[in-house]
């Protein structure tokens, strides 16, 4: 193994020059084989939570066809200004997420632990907002259960539709539990997000990775774009879909 | 192939301001009552947003076809199961047949 000749798709001598520090893992011929390895098996994996969360978004599509007046009505009790934020907040942690890649990259140690402990930063600041808003919730009696109370509130905006649809209250119930279910899964892939981080900066500031060796980082980054992704199909969804009923 | 090719800052945060145009728009057009179009119109700016952010930030643009395919395949069976799930439930209530001798 260690004799055979290793030279990757551009002809140059993986050993040879100054790229010659790093070994693949002993399975691998090359860096780039152990690099690709690594994403397409990130990749398949990211393939089953598509079809994780896909079931609920077919779940929720299926229960707002059949209820849409109440479904509606629900939807525009949520803190729209909220969610927007939000949703601005996990972009930036997309944004400093790469940016953390790319300094590992250009071997910029101090860049990538800086951009690594901001990504962190703004998940967070996204969890407190989201525990704001479920606070909310909690108090105006819209988590599902026995203390469920949706329709004494906000006459404004089923007024029109409670008379077309009597069980209105157990029909609004649905969209909340989607509400809860999805964005409580939602979270906890950010929590989860969050403990990978931490120990990415740990291993980066011991100079774990650089330009030859940074595959945690870009894995870890493909987990939490995917995870921005979700919440991009969950805002409009939840959020705006009764936007237009605020009078 | 991806490791000689690191992209510029600047890509990177002209696609997070486009992000964020994004999200500004599906905003406020929500606000606006268009009927069954403010779905068409929200539903294509997150998928416009999220094209940005596989093609960009997932560096699906620098992979290889193995790994565009899986991810291709994966957004595909989705698709799939969205379209024939709903098929059903879209058309259930519409077909009323015309009952013979009445």
């Amino acid at each position: 193994m260690a004799s055979s000749p290793l030279v990757d798709r551009h002809g140059h001598d993986v050993h040879g020059g100054h790229s010659g520090r790093r070994h693949p893992a002993h399975q691998f011929d090359t860096m780039e084989q152990q690099k690709e390895s690594s994403t397409l098996g990130m990749w398949l994996f990211l393939v089953t939570e598509i079809m994780f969360f896909g079931g609920l978004f077919v779940a929720y599509l299926v229960y707002r066809t059949m209820y849409p007046a109440a479904f509606a009505a629900a939807s525009s009790t949520l803190n729209v200004p909220l969610g927007a934020l939000n949703t601005a907040v996990l972009i930036c942690s997309s944004l400093t997420m790469a940016l953390a890649i790319r300094s590992a990259q250009v071997n910029s140690r101090k860049g990538a632990v800086l951009f690594l402990l901001l990504t962190m930063l703004l998940g967070s600041t996204f969890l407190v907002v989201k525990g704001f808003e479920y606070a909310d919730k909690f108090r105006e009696h819209h988590v599902p259960g026995a203390t469920f109370n949706f329709a004494l509130e906000n006459a404004h905006a089923t007024a029109v539709t409670q008379a077309a649809d009597p069980d209105f209250q157990r029909h609004a119930q649905i969209f909340f539990s989607l509400y809860f279910i999805m964005t409580g899964i939602h979270a906890t892939h950010m929590i989860i997000g969050l403990g990978i981080l931490a120990v990415l900066v740990f291993y980066t500031r011991r100079g774990k990775f650089d330009s030859e060796y940074y595959n945690p980082l870009e894995m870890t980054g493909l987990y939490w774009h995917f995870v921005d992704i979700v919440w991009i199909f969950l805002f409009p969804l939840l959020y705006l879909l009764g936007a237009h009923l605020h009078g | 192939m991806s490791e000689h090719v690191i992209t510029p800052v600047k890509t990177y945060v002209f696609v997070f301001v486009g992000l964020l145009v994004g999200t500004l728009a599906t905003v406020l057009v929500s606000g606006l009552d268009l009927g069954w179009a403010n779905n068409i119109v929200a539903m294509t700016i997150a998928i416009l947003k999220a094209l940005a952010v596989l093609y960009f930030f997932m560096e699906l643009r620098h992979s290889t076809r193995m790994t565009a395919l899986t991810a291709i395949a994966g957004f595909f069976w989705l698709v799939l199961m969205l379209l024939m799930i709903m098929m059903d439930y879209w058309s259930r209530h519409a077909i009323v047949l015309p009952v013979p001798g009445k």
